[in-house]
């Protein structure tokens, strides 16, 4: 890319070429969602029949492509109709066949086939509604980070272009100075999005200020926290955006080289990097003199290896220095003394995201979304027991009620919420007496949890809040990665007594050196993995201390999850007598005639459940 | 997590060695590059036993204990063989609160081995595995590419039994 006016020329044509064809005719244009959780779920398959059967139509005027993530991953398949002047229609859960039916009478004839759209499969949606934009899982979205994903084809860099891709690149290096592009993220109030929500101009900012002869950016895509996929689905989605984002870092900061640590579980988001790293290249997007200004930047991908702790800035730099991914004690941070020991600028993907549009609309413009000091809006990775599982991206300061609820669409099967996991094995529990607060970096720290990544974990009354405190400090004891002692061990010891109260062997004193265990650690622990990996024991025993006072006194576990606690009951005015239960107990524990009352003898007794799910009656319990 | 290296004979043709060398020649200069060519090992042999790991300190230069200590450090990194068909149960936070550990239970069951172990005929291994981000899906399960959604107990012999009839 010479200059702006080349970029122009490209964006303009690439725009009507989205659009129709070259004799002008309009297009139809098909998108099929081909992220991974489209192509788990059969994207791929469809694609393949709607591509087969349009050729076989000869429909010439339909433009099947790939796109990135929609966002509903539950309704995957995905397949989007776009045309001229005319609402776009969703359908969902299409398989190849549907696929086909689709295919001949809504492109061919022109008739929506609404039993597959989004109204017409989904039973919470009205049966009218065609496109996934009307429903109430879309209309409180405001989509900066992922504006893109679901939209435009990730493979293709001129789609890219045409939604006004590497413009924002273009204004920074014609017509802005480093300095200035550094004031506009400032301005913009962005926080980091991969956990610490720390100021990114800021941080471009001390990079910038620190004399070198060379300086690195590195993009954080070693997204390890469970439950939370938002950067998997910009990578996977919108792949030229990050490479144009973090160019613009390079050029606010004066790097020259970029590094994306992506993990190795992301095989698709890798795929799509590599081959849009490799056309930026030769299209002078990447490389030397971009645009024409003298300005020079290239770009590496690394492959993670499965370690939590390289999500941790330091430790992901010495991963890519060939490493165990152990982190480094900070000061120096990373601004001063980063990659190669050379000053860095980190950030995660979302982060990155959010820039090109930054520069482009403004940073009032950002800064007018949000809270007082969050700004603009964040991705949540909605998970657990909700009804609309997916990619959310909301305003900072929309109430946990507003996304679960009217998002979300509520908790099936008519079970209560009990609480909200946020910020994965690092963050904490919001139980239901806080679900009314915005939620914001701030108000989510106030309350014991955080903001972390972005996953969204959702609870019902059958969670039960010991077993997942348990759940996150076995993950954390796994992740830990061995090189300070409060951490390693400390984990470990906080895991047993965790164990210990869950197998009905806790005492009243094991809470107290609980808790003590948890705040040493927290004080003590070299990185953020274990300064926070106490933060899911301590915000469980804060808002939920009655389960745990239940578990180690009345030896009793609430909600049913802890096996050692429970016990199996038959009900005798609801048991028949069929003999059912007693034939399906693998250890025979249960006793009775034909047509009389059955009993369980509990010291028998493996708890496996099988009798209760074989009863036709209702008649087994479990306490 | 525990890692042993393989007790079991070690089976490397000299095709995989000339491949490996190949990948070692255009890296060595550069140490960070390390990992690479340990990931591009792990492709070529499907696990990194040791006779492979004093391949890659010798050929990249850096001490033995060096390649072993990022072998046993990284999670994707596995020192014994993988089974034909390698599952993996997703045991992040969506699928866990799902039942996931109750699938993995099942397969454990069904297959008479633990994580981490690969049967004897060496049809089937299994390990566990944190969130492969198809949460929406959970609890999932992969069997080498395939990923396999909404899963409950029940669901798992049927599916195992595809891939033993496969073979």
């Amino acid at each position: 890319m010479k200059s702006l006016d080349e970029l122009n020329i490209i964006r303009d044509r690439a725009k009507i070429k989205m659009k129709s064809k070259k004799d002008n005719t309009e297009l139809i244009r098909v998108v099929v969602g081909m992220a991974t959780c489209g192509i788990a779920a059969g994207a791929k398959p469809v694609l393949d029949a709607l591509n087969d059967e349009v050729s076989k139509l000869g429909l010439g005027n339909v433009a099947v492509k790939q796109t990135g993530c929609i966002g509903i991953c539950q309704y995957e398949p995905i397949v989007e109709v776009i045309e001229q002047g005319k609402e776009k229609v969703t359908y969902v859960k299409v398989n190849a066949e549907k696929a086909r039916e689709i295919a001949s009478k809504h492109l061919k004839d022109g008739n929506v086939v609404s039993k597959y759209t989004v109204g017409g499969t989904i039973d919470s949606v009205d049966d009218g509604i065609c496109s996934v934009d009307d429903t109430a899982f879309y209309t409180k979205q405001k989509r900066v980070a992922l504006r893109n994903c679901g939209i435009i084809d990730p493979e293709s860099i001129d789609e890219y272009i045409a939604v006004d891709g590497f413009a924002a690149l273009g204004k920074c290096l014609t017509s802005l100075e480093p300095d200035e592009v550094v004031d506009i993220v400032k301005a913009s109030g962005l926080r980091g999005r991969g956990g610490g929500g720390f100021p990114a101009g800021l941080k471009w900012g001390f990079t910038a200020a620190n004399k070198a002869d060379k300086k690195y950016v590195v993009c954080n895509a070693d997204e390890g926290d469970p439950g939370a996929f938002m950067d998997r689905s910009v990578l996977e989605g919108d792949p030229y955006c990050l490479i144009e984002a973090m160019t613009i870092c390079g050029y606010a900061t004066g790097a020259d080289e970029g590094y994306i640590y992506v993990r190795a579980e992301y095989p698709v988001a890798v795929a799509r990097l590599e081959k849009a790293i490799a056309e930026c290249n030769e299209k002078n997007l990447l490389g030397k003199n971009i645009f024409g200004s003298g300005f020079e930047f290239n770009l590496h991908i690394r492959l993670g290896a499965g370690a939590f702790v390289c999500g941790e800035e330091t430790a992901l730099m010495t991963s890519i220095e060939g490493n165990r991914g152990e982190p480094r004690p900070r000061p120096p941070f990373p601004s001063v003394k980063g990659l190669f020991g050379k000053p860095t600028t980190e950030n995660n993907v979302e982060t990155f995201a959010n820039i090109p549009q930054i520069i482009l609309k403004g940073a009032e413009w950002f800064s007018g979304m949000g809270t007082e000091k969050s700004k603009g809006t964040k991705v949540f990775a909605l998970g657990g027991k909700i009804m609309n599982t997916g990619l959310v991206e909301i305003p900072m300061g929309v109430t946990l009620r507003e996304t679960v609820e009217e998002i979300g669409g509520g908790i099936p099967n008519g079970k209560k919420f009990k609480a909200a996991q946020t910020g994965g094995p690092s963050g904490g529990c919001i139980p239901a007496e806080y679900l009314d607060i915005p939620m914001d970096y701030d108000n989510l720290l106030q309350i014991g949890a955080m903001m972390g990544s972005g996953g969204l974990i959702v609870m019902d009354e059958d969670n039960c809040m010991v077993d997942i405190a348990k759940f996150f400090l076995e993950f954390t004891v796994d992740e830990s990665c061995g090189k300070c002692t409060p951490c390693r061990i400390g984990t470990k010891r906080l895991y047993e007594i965790l164990e210990k109260i869950t197998n009905g062997d806790g005492t009243l004193e094991d809470l107290d050196k609980m808790e003590e265990i948890c705040h040493y650690i927290k004080e003590n622990s070299l990185c953020g993995l274990g300064q926070s990996a106490p933060n899911p024991v301590l915000s469980t025993y804060k808002h939920f201390k009655d389960e745990y006072i239940a578990h180690v006194v009345e030896k009793r576990c609430p909600s049913g999850v802890c096996k050692n606690l429970l016990s199996y009951e038959i009900i005798a005015d609801k048991c028949r007598g069929c003999t059912a239960c007693a034939r399906v107990c693998p250890v025979d524990a249960i006793s009775g005639s034909p047509k009389n009352v059955h009993k369980i003898d509990k010291a028998k007794c493996i708890k496996c459940g099988a009798c209760m799910t074989r009863c036709k009656f209702d008649a087994i319990i479990k306490k | 997590m525990k890692k042993r290296i393989s007790t079991l004979q070690f089976e490397g043709t000299e095709r995989q060695a000339r491949q490996l060398g190949n990948i070692i020649e255009g890296c060595k200069k550069d140490k960070s590059m390390l990992m690479y060519v340990m990931q591009q090992a792990q492709l070529i042999y499907g696990y990194l036993p040791y006779e492979v790991q004093v391949m890659i300190a010798e050929g990249m230069d850096v001490p033995l204990e060096k390649v072993y200590g990022i072998s046993t450090f990284y999670s994707q990194f596995t020192l014994s063989p993988k089974g034909k068909n390698n599952i993996s149960v997703c045991l992040g936070t969506a699928c866990y609160v799902k039942g996931s550990k109750q699938v993995l239970d099942k397969v454990c069951e069904v297959l008479g081995i633990n994580p981490g172990e690969c049967t004897s005929d060496r049809l089937f291994s299994i390990e566990e595995c944190r969130c492969i981000g198809a949460c929406g899906l959970a609890p999932v399960i992969m069997i080498n590419d395939e990923v396999y959604g909404n899963l409950a107990p029940g669901d798992v012999e049927g599916i195992i039994d595809k891939y033993r009839n496969k073979n």
